[in-house]
């Protein structure tokens, strides 16, 4: 009897787990998330790719500005633990690298050279960087003794490492896009805001700018652009320059979001019934609208990051953005422009494949942010 | 005596529709709502019925400015006998009157911001018009859910957790939270179940009572619509048509619109006889309306002066009014229908 | 329920042991627990319920045409009078592959659907007469000609004038009456056996309703077939049924002939909802009676009777403690509650 009263009190009570009759808006999006395996998946992956942008100078081995022409060219080490003798060793090494001529072609060919094993060693010294931009240190995670070399993705035509240009590489292009979507975002917001909230012919105005903006079409713009930026100016400046190009061209797009999502809200029952009750504006906008879009503008934004990422990549590889000394995957993927560069020396392609990762993975976050951004769904 | 509360004086209502025609065109207007006046008794009900598209819902959102009217005036008598003109009402004026007209809306689903928690809901109008301590809104809010009927310990709660009704319910104690002296329920059952809607009027009704509150209640559903009202108006096109005593309407309709709805309601009574009139066509478009009486297209009755002239609303008689040149000559039939055989459930 | 091998005419469709279970993030939901019903020839079934009831549910599982989610069992008999199916034997549709070749033959043919909203029933790409002509081709005729003129014929018949030229406008140039009646158009074309209604009229306007309903009338005399009408207006069931089944909870709970129903409802939900029904020309001072509570939400519910928490005439300790069988009091009026039952098991 007791029994039968107890789970009938528990049926009366509309179906849902306890929890979720008191949970706030962004608590069943969370929830949701967590239900979006990929998505999950990618977070972890990005926060391991940002975290190895921050850390890059400690991470990679060598600096930017470390080249060195007797290793023009050469192929991706191996990380071994046992050597041509059959020897085992706890601590993996690498083996020195013999150049020499390939008789046919004459071409300069790498092999390697069992003589020398060099054991790659944690917290080497090497070149001297500011950690973060602020401690000096010169604290590398991995290296090995001089005169061993650690390649690790091999090099590239100046020998200078690839592994670590690709490290130092992500700052710029994991940065770039999440500054400028940042400066696109709140320009979008504020402008279209303004444009749904305020319709009329400011609407009007702003709508024309942004069609205008988005017909031009985006490469003679950049070219344009880049064009105006100064030569040989200080690579923070090029860098922000750049930033701003960006999202120039970008908050169009989430100006759009914010207007339409404005525009359906302002007229939805309980936006009204709050004006009836006397609500101000302000509260209204702050109360109502912006918690009702935020969660898409989200959405839009993180959807928004791999454009730039792929935009930023292209600019450099067409030599219009970010320029050597300093480095981005889109420069290091200038090497990669010629094919016999890529039929002689594939290693060359790697970056593509982390542009990829990242591209990828911010897609699966972003799909697993929208099908959570609207829990109410019915 | 009672006094009116609110006064409706020549309330118009234009939509600009675009033409497609051509980029810089004139934009055509649709004027939704025509010249309605009438006016409204303290504490009483004041329906409005009418199909789809007749300017109803327009209506009660002009009343309680969740729309701009385009000309008319909406006189409110407050308390103390002041009148004023509740749309032209600005800034610190129009806060003063604004919680004494609420509005009740069809849909409990999106009239509830899913944001918010049911505490939250309710006593916002209450925070945006008086400045309170926290602990006589908590106060307020608890006692008003206790009379709209919900559970107190569930206003932690956000709205996805209760259902239709009970939402309605939250609608209602939002509405009622500033005292109001008149509340506009547009379509407010509508979406309700019948065992609910059953709840949701006897709940409306005991407030009513209980508060004197008086209402415009906005509804498709005329065997509600007889249920709760003293008074309605039936509207067509944009203007109203007739308007009498309930009685009086359900009794003897003097327009045959009237009397088309009150046939076409379906009975739950498979034992009355029933002759049906069953209009012939569909709702004029508003944007291009017939021309002298709105309604002959549809008319069992029009003659050649139907065609040409536009009828009137005029006074036929015991507060009955009808908007139709022969008004005083048809008999039409009312709600009251003859039973085939006679037996009780 | 004993002797259906003697009976002389079959039913058209045998619903028994109809089952829908969902699986939800908080256990199974058991939409429609246990449906039994029959709809016989020419005759009309109202199916009648508040929301959630599952009445929506049933009418598509006849059909095939509920999501994947819903896990559906049981059987679903369908006898048809007409060739080529053979005679007297009956098709369980339920065993039937849900996209295969027999049940889209018998969709659309033998059994038509209308819906609350015609303007999704309509791909707005088409104009309405291409729509009901491509009906016409794959279930009757190959002759463009001629199914351009059945078309032609059937929108005549459902009271749209000006055919030549309505046939070839699209569904947002019809209002929605005029949708619902091409609808019903479309679903008619091709002489089916059972037309299922799920709220055909809900979303018109009464007077347009009063129409829709008059034509469905009409039409179910012209061409004689069965009607199942699924609706949660008493006033819809009273004017068009024959026979009406009240759902609640996913169970039938009354079942009987329409002015049984009405004069003599057993069940306290039908006389709960029967009451709660404002009509017009009623007393108005009268207060409604309501039914008290709101339906609650089937998952992982125990054996009880499901309208335990809202009934006047609850029986504690019986009515919870196990599933309610359904009690035939007379011929043709079944009704599943403990009141009527002699099987008050435990007691």
């Amino acid at each position: 009897m007791r029994r039968f009263g107890k789970r009938q009190a528990a049926a009366a009570e509309p179906a849902m787990d306890k929890d979720a009759n008191y949970s706030s808006q962004w608590r069943l999006i969370y929830v949701r998330f967590k239900k979006h395996k990929l998505a999950r998946i990618s977070l972890v992956v990005l926060a391991l790719l940002y975290a190895g942008a921050l850390f890059a100078q400690f991470l990679a081995p060598y600096g930017l500005e470390n080249y060195d022409s007797k290793y023009v060219n050469a192929p991706p080490m191996k990380l071994r633990f046992v050597d041509a003798e059959g020897k085992f060793h706890i601590q993996p090494f690498v083996y020195g690298l013999k150049s020499g001529r390939d008789p046919e072609t004459m071409r300069k060919v790498f092999t390697s050279d069992t003589e020398k094993k060099y054991s790659l060693q944690f917290f080497v010294k090497g070149e001297k960087y500011k950690f973060l931009g602020l401690v000096p240190s010169s604290t590398h995670l991995i290296g090995v003794k001089e005169p061993g070399r650690l390649f690790l993705l091999g090099t590239d035509a100046l020998g200078r490492d690839l592994f670590s240009r690709i490290l130092l590489g992500s700052q710029v292009s994991l940065s770039i896009p999440l500054v400028g979507v940042g400066i696109s975002f709140v320009l979008g917001l504020i402008i279209g805001g303004a444009s749904g909230y305020f319709g009329g012919w400011l609407d009007a105005v702003i709508q024309r700018v942004i069609e205008i903006i988005r017909s031009f079409p985006t490469l003679p713009l950049w070219m344009a652009l880049s064009a105006a930026i100064p030569p040989r100016i200080p690579v923070v400046r090029m860098y922000f320059y750049i930033v701003i190009i960006f999202a120039f061209i970008e908050w169009t797009g989430l100006a759009r979001v914010v207007r339409g999502k404005f525009i359906s809200l302002k007229n939805e029952d309980y936006v009204v019934a709050a004006k009836i009750a006397g609500v101000s504006d302000t509260k209204i906008i702050v109360k109502h609208l912006l918690p009702g879009f935020i969660s898409y503008l989200v959405v839009a934004t993180t959807l928004a990051i791999p454009g730039m990422i792929l935009a930023e990549t292209a600019m450099s590889f067409l030599g219009l953005g970010i320029r050597s000394p300093a480095t981005s995957w889109g420069v290091l993927l200038q090497e990669a422009q010629k094919i016999d560069n890529i039929a002689l020396y594939p290693w060359k392609i790697i970056p593509l494949g982390t542009v990829i990762l990242t591209v990828l993975t911010f897609n699966f976050l972003g799909d697993g942010l929208r099908d959570a951004a609207d829990p109410y769904k019915r | 005596m009672a006094k009116p509360i609110l006064e409706i004086k020549n309330l118009n209502k234009e939509f600009k529709v675009k033409s497609k025609k051509a980029l810089f065109a004139k934009p055509a207007s649709v004027r939704v709502l025509q010249d309605i006046s009438f006016h409204l008794m303290e504490g009483e009900t004041l329906s409005i019925v009418g199909e789809s598209g007749c300017g109803k819902t327009t209506l009660g959102r002009c009343i309680v400015r969740g729309m701009n009217a385009s000309s008319g005036e909406v006189v409110y008598r407050t308390e103390v006998g002041e009148s004023v003109d509740f749309l032209k009402l600005k800034g610190a004026e129009s806060k003063r009157f604004r919680k004494d007209i609420q509005m009740i809306f069809q849909d409990p689903y999106s009239s509830l911001s899913p944001r918010m928690s049911v505490f939250d809901i309710i006593s916002e109008p209450l925070i945006a018009n008086f400045k309170l301590p926290k602990a006589e809104v908590e106060r307020k809010v608890a006692a008003i859910a206790e009379k709209t009927g919900l559970n107190v310990s569930y206003l932690k709660r956000y709205p996805h957790a209760f259902s239709g009704g009970q939402r309605q319910r939250i609608a209602i104690a939002r509405a009622l939270i500033t005292q109001p002296r008149l509340i506009v329920c547009d379509e407010a059952v509508s979406a309700l179940d019948v065992s609910i809607q059953a709840q949701i009027i006897n709940l409306l009704k005991d407030l009513q009572e209980q508060y004197k509150i008086t209402y415009i209640f906005i509804s498709h559903d005329l065997s509600i619509v007889e249920n709760i009202s003293d008074r309605v108006a039936v509207m067509h096109l944009g203007k109203v048509v007739e308007m009498a005593g309930v009685d009086s309407m359900f009794k003897q309709p003097r327009h045959p619109y009237t009397e088309a709805l009150l046939s076409a309601v379906p009975q739950p009574d498979p034992d009355l006889k029933k002759e049906r009139i069953v209009l012939e066509g569909e709702v004029p478009n508003p944007a291009n309306p017939p021309s002298g009486c709105h309604f002959h297209p549809r008319c069992g009755y029009k003659t050649e002066r139907c065609v040409k002239e536009v009828p009137a609303l005029r006074e036929i008689g015991d507060n009955h009014m009808a908007a139709c040149h022969y008004a005083e000559q048809l008999t039409l039939r009312g709600a009251k229908h003859e039973r085939g055989t006679s037996d009780e459930q | 329920m004993t002797a259906e091998t003697v009976q002389p005419q079959q039913p058209l469709l045998r619903v028994q042991d109809l089952k829908i279970r969902i699986q939800m993030d908080n256990g199974v939901m058991n939409a429609v627990d246990g449906v039994d019903f029959e709809i016989r020839k020419g005759k009309t079934l109202g199916l009648v319920g508040e929301s959630g009831c599952g009445k929506s549910l049933t009418s598509r599982a006849l059909i095939g045409i509920n999501p994947k989610e819903c896990e559906t069992s049981g059987t679903i008999a369908y006898r048809s009078s007409q060739e080529p199916e053979a005679k007297g034997e009956a098709l369980d549709l339920l065993a039937l592959d849900p996209n295969g070749r027999k049940i889209r033959s018998i969709r659309g043919r033998k059994i038509a659907m209308i819906f609350q909203e015609p303007m999704t029933a309509f791909s707005p790409m088409y104009t309405i007469g291409n729509q009901i002509m491509e009906a016409i081709l794959i279930h009757r005729t190959k002759n463009k000609k001629e199914a351009k003129k059945l078309a032609l014929e059937m929108l005549g018949k459902v009271g749209i004038s000006d055919q030549e030229k309505r046939f070839d406008q699209y569904p947002h140039e019809f209002s929605g009456g005029m949708r619902q009646r091409a609808m019903i158009s479309m679903a008619l074309s091709c002489n089916p056996e059972l037309l299922i209604a799920d709220e055909p009229t809900t979303a018109l306007d009464v007077t347009i309703q009063a129409q829709v309903l008059e034509l469905m009338k009409r039409l179910q005399q012209e061409f004689g077939m069965a009607i199942l009408l699924v609706t949660h207006d008493l006033g819809i069931i009273a004017e068009m049924c024959d026979e009406v089944a009240v759902m609640y909870l996913g169970k039938i709970v009354e079942q009987a002939p329409m002015k049984e129903i009405f004069r003599n409802p057993k069940h306290p939900y039908t006389k709960g909802l029967l009451r709660s029904m404002p009509r017009l020309g009623g007393n108005k001072a009268k207060r409604l009676e309501s039914i008290e509570g709101s339906v609650p939400i089937p998952v992982n519910m125990p054996p009880m009777c499901g309208f335990y928490d809202r009934c006047k005439d609850r029986i504690e300790g019986v009515c919870n403690r196990q599933s309610v069988p359904a009690t035939q009091i007379s011929d043709t009026h079944t009704v599943r509650c403990f009141l009527y039952s002699d099987q008050k098991g435990g007691q």
